[in-house]
């Protein structure tokens, strides 16, 4: 059995990092994004920790920009997906749809392909 | 308006203390968008709380700062400092030395004194009714002058309970305290101190005790012992329900009822043997029964224990009167007031002037007290000016230990590790001294003071002081030479500027300035003694020898006198009412012609046999003594001088004066005699002659025989007719020289604190002089190359020295004047202050100075210049 290595929580949130893209994806940001897509909120700093602990991982990199006046300039760090971390997606994703193929009452159901 | 709107500072603050420094930054950024974000929608409050709701997210392990100071075992570090600290004092034995020696001498000093201000402040405090019991004393008015007696006439005691005792829970009567003659029934004999109580005075006085009952006074016929008083008596039998005859009064027999522990040596009743019964001297004195006016003498002491609600001053307030509503009309003009003199201002407050108390023993409290405080001053500046002086030296060391890497705060540590350090062994030091000193100290101040070695005030206060005093003495190496650059301190190139010398030179004559006023304040209290005892006694106390007196030996007199006097023991002997030393009685009932009839007159009153005043060797200045010849002698008076100005005589001899009515006629005035303090003006006296059995004999022994000899003669004579009472004597002499004894006892100690204190000043000069020699080593052997002799090179390095003392000086003066004057004020005979005191005292300090200072001067200025100068 292949190992993920990704949480749930891990896996949205560098969803979510994609779909912000390079300006937007800071802490808060992500934090508002995440609850404006799930509905659930979040506190900075769980959304911190976990960016924190996947950028140890080697899927995040990170950087410090200038920030705007709205954020008393102070600066922001921008979180975007290493190229490891997005084969790391990949594989979850893909080894989620085999999963799903296997499963026979919805087999031949889905076309999901990539 | 409100504030502006922004995050929390509280919150803010609270995330600065445990968030990583590198997140702060993007962390406040995001609360901030989270906080305008928010507050567009929501009240302040609510934003506010979301904020706080976010930081405390923020308390996750990825974001809380580590502890970015890493654990090092300090114990290694502090064997290290304790290891150089050692290491250098050993290096420097001599510095070593002078600041252990000078600190512990003056840590001796004040923990003797602490002690014996401690010892003097709990006097009485060990009685359990201390707040609420006080002494009934009266103020009388004498011509104008209000004089304050301590004794009373007995029948105020039942007055007080009778028609005041709302303020009392209890009035006591007493006799005063004095030597009684105790015999067992198996013919023990011991002569005891003590008095005579109403039976209250064990529960006022919270007597404690070992057996029997406190409540036995109520029977005449009881006595209380005290514990070593009934050791001394029945030893370990049971002493409860013995019989003790006092005096030898078959109407003084009584039963011992109980025991009690015995009172401490800080009392008033220190040493009171043994408690018997007021009825029981009542009924065995006659005159007390068969007087005519009780309320006529003073003769009793009255003890009062205040109610819960009353106060001493209220109580005072409604007893004034108490006296004067009882008296006849002569003693009303005396007009007595009664006050209350609290317990807890028995010791230290007991003198009055004027009817106003003004203090007593709480001068010598404040006295010695000052002084120690000053003695310890001093060696702390010893202490100080030593490390600082040396510190310049150790700038080196400094320098290398940083270069090699010591942090700033380990030599901090070290510097004040060996301070504190010395100090410890000073400490230890001073311990040691005064548990050597305290016997011969408790010998001179007549006190039983110990160390209190398991009262952990004392271990507080020891410790505390010597950190104290170590971190203000290691402060300036400490703080200051820690903190030059290395390569500065390497070179040399720091050198304590002017700041620090002239502090020193401060510190050294503030010490000077104390030891000065020391030597001046000593030299007076001297002349003062000495001058007091070079006044005039007015008789001759040399060989002069007084014998307590029994009845049966009265009735021989005649007899022992011829014996005696045939043996050549002794050149004449006589009989008298008191010792020479000593004024038992005065009267007021005086009259004469021209008495001025509002004249109040207290004159004191002296009874001898013939022969008295030859015996004595008074010296008669007009008329004659009294003389068998003359038989109507048993009516005529002699006066002193005093009491011839006092009732303004111009030609006594032969005047008529009334005394209880009967007529006396005066035959001679004799030069005052110095019956009380030899610092007071002697009080008028009148003597008549006794035939009746007095109080002692007074024997004058024959110079040509030795005293002993003489004595065993005279014991052998009284023994003769009297075989019950010892025998016991005092020589005149000694006993008039214990009326200086407060004085010599001050005296003593303050030579003592005044030579310590010098002592420890010379220490730290001493040091500070090897300290300047040293450094002025190169700068003395370039000059002596130079060609300046030994003597300019003394010269150059002492005269620093004298200038500093002479300041003290300076200062000194004026403060030992106020100070001198106003204790000799104290004194009615006293000596004036000479100039040559200040002289004196001040070229005897700078010669002590110059020979301190010298031994270092000179080693360095005979020192051979090449070896000063060959190193560089």
């Amino acid at each position: 059995m292949i190992e993920t290595k990704l949480g749930d929580f891990e896996e949205v949130l560098m969803l979510i990092i994609g779909i912000l893209g390079e300006d937007e994806s800071y802490a808060f940001r992500i934090a508002q994004e995440f609850k404006d897509q799930t509905g659930r909120p979040v506190s900075i700093g769980a959304v911190h920790s976990t960016l924190d602990r996947l950028a140890n991982k080697g899927f995040l990199k990170s950087e410090l920009r200038e920030g705007a006046s709205d954020r008393g300039a102070r600066k922001k760090r921008i979180y975007s997906i290493t190229a490891l971390g997005k084969r790391v997606i990949k594989e979850s994703m893909e080894f989620k749809v085999a999963l799903w193929k296997q499963y026979p009452a919805f087999s031949g159901k889905f076309n999901m392909s990539i | 308006m409100e504030q502006p709107d922004r995050i929390p500072k509280a919150a803010l603050a609270f995330l600065r203390l445990f968030l990583r420094k590198d997140l702060l930054d993007e962390v406040t950024g995001d609360l901030q968008e989270m906080y305008a974000l928010t507050r567009k929608k929501r009240s302040r409050l609510v934003t506010r709380l979301v904020i706080w709701y976010e930081v405390m997210h923020y308390l996750r392990p990825f974001a809380i700062r580590k502890a970015t100071m890493h654990y090092v075992n300090p114990y290694p570090m502090y064997k290290s400092y304790l290891k150089t600290a050692l290491r250098n004092m050993l290096r420097n034995k001599l510095h070593a030395f002078i600041n252990i020696t000078g600190l512990s001498v003056g840590m001796a000093v004040t923990i003797t004194i602490a002690l014996w201000i401690i010892d003097e402040m709990t006097y009485e405090k060990h009685f359990d009714n201390y707040s609420r019991v006080g002494r009934v004393l009266q103020n009388v008015t004498n011509n104008g002058e209000v004089q304050t007696w301590w004794s009373l006439p007995w029948p105020l005691a039942d007055e007080l309970r009778k028609n005041y005792g709302t303020d009392f829970s209890a009035v006591v009567l007493t006799s005063g305290v004095n030597t009684h003659l105790l015999a067992t029934a198996d013919e023990k004999r011991l002569n005891k101190r003590g008095l005579f109580a109403e039976p209250q005075f064990s529960s006022v006085f919270s007597l404690k005790m070992q057996a029997g009952s406190a409540d036995a006074l109520t029977d005449q016929a009881s006595v209380l012992l005290s514990l070593s008083t009934a050791k001394a008596l029945f030893g370990d039998a049971d002493p409860i329900g013995a019989m003790l005859t006092i005096d030898r009064d078959q109407k003084m027999t009584v039963k011992v009822g109980g025991v009690y522990e015995d009172m401490p040596s800080n009392s008033e009743f220190a040493n009171l043997d043994f408690v018997a019964a007021w009825d029981l001297l009542a009924s065995a004195t006659s005159w007390i029964r068969t007087i005519g006016d009780p309320w006529r003498p003073n003769a009793f002491d009255i003890y009062v224990q205040l109610n819960d609600h009353a106060t001493f001053e209220g109580a005072s307030a409604r007893i004034r009167d108490a006296k004067l509503k009882k008296v006849n009309e002569a003693l009303a003009k005396k007009k007595p007031a009664l006050f209350i003199h609290p317990m807890s201002q028995w010791h230290l407050y007991s003198e009055f002037d004027n009817g106003i108390q003004t203090g007593g023993r709480i001068q010598y409290v404040w006295l010695f007290g000052i002084t120690g405080a000053f003695v310890l001053l001093m060696a702390c500046i010893n202490f100080m000016n030593l490390s600082t002086a040396r510190s310049e030296k150790r700038s080196k060391e400094v320098g290398i230990r940083k270069a090699i890497g010591s942090f700033r705060g380990q030599l901090i540590n070290q510097f004040f590790t060996e301070s504190i350090l010395t100090a410890f062994l000073s400490l230890a030091m001073a311990v040691l001294l005064v548990m050597i000193l305290l016997p011969s100290f408790n010998t001179i101040t007549g006190k039983a003071v110990t160390l209190q070695w398991l009262n952990p005030l004392w271990w507080g206060a020891g410790i505390g002081f010597c950190i104290v005093i170590g971190i203000i003495a290691g402060s300036y190496p400490a703080l200051y030479l820690s903190s030059i650059q290395s390569v500065k301190a390497i070179k040399g190139v720091n050198k304590a500027g002017r700041s620090s010398s002239l502090f020193r030179k401060t510190l050294v004559t503030t010490q000077f300035t104390i030891s000065v006023v020391l030597i001046i304040g000593t030299t007076i209290v001297y002349q003062q003694i000495q001058y007091a005892k070079n006044r005039p006694i007015g008789y001759n106390t040399n060989g002069l020898v007084a014998v307590p007196m029994v009845n049966e030996v009265h009735k021989h007199f005649d007899a022992v006198k011829d014996a005696l006097e045939k043996t050549g023991a002794i050149v004449s002997m006589a009989e008298s009412a008191s010792l020479t030393t000593d004024q038992s009685s005065s009267t007021s009932q005086l009259d004469w012609n021209g008495k001025d009839p509002d004249l109040s007159v207290d004159f004191a009153t002296g009874g001898g046999s013939y022969d008295y005043g030859a015996t004595v060797g008074w010296e008669i200045i007009m008329g004659r003594d009294f003389s068998r010849d003359h038989p109507s002698d048993s009516t005529a008076l002699i006066l002193n001088e005093a009491a011839v100005n006092y009732m303004g005589l111009k030609n006594p001899i032969g005047e008529t004066i009334r005394w209880s009515g009967t007529p006396c006629t005066v035959i001679g005035v004799i030069k005052d005699i110095i019956t009380r303090s030899p610092y007071e003006p002697v009080t008028p006296t009148l003597y008549y002659l006794s035939t009746w059995s007095d109080s002692y004999w007074i024997l004058r022994i024959n110079p040509a025989v030795s005293a002993t000899d003489a004595l065993a003669k005279i014991e052998s004579a009284y023994k003769k007719y009297n075989s019950e009472v010892p025998f016991s004597y005092q020589f005149m002499d000694t006993t008039y020289a214990l009326k200086f004894g407060d004085e010599e006892r001050i005296a003593t100690l303050s030579t003592m604190f005044t030579t310590l204190a010098i002592f420890i000043s010379c220490l730290g000069i001493f040091g500070l002089s090897s300290f300047t020699a040293e450094q002025r080593m190169k700068e003395i052997g370039i000059r002596k190359v130079m060609g300046a002799t030994v003597f300019q090179l003394w010269q150059l390095i002492s005269v620093d020295f004298v200038v500093l003392v002479l300041v003290s000086g300076v200062i000194a003066i004026p403060l030992a004047y106020f100070a001198m004057s106003s204790w000799l004020e104290h004194y009615s005979y006293h000596v004036g202050i000479s100039w040559w005191i200040f002289t004196a005292a001040i070229a005897g300090t700078v010669i002590v100075t110059i020979i301190t200072v010298s031994w270092h001067t000179m080693l360095a200025a005979a020192m051979n210049p090449v070896k000063t100068l060959r190193a560089e």
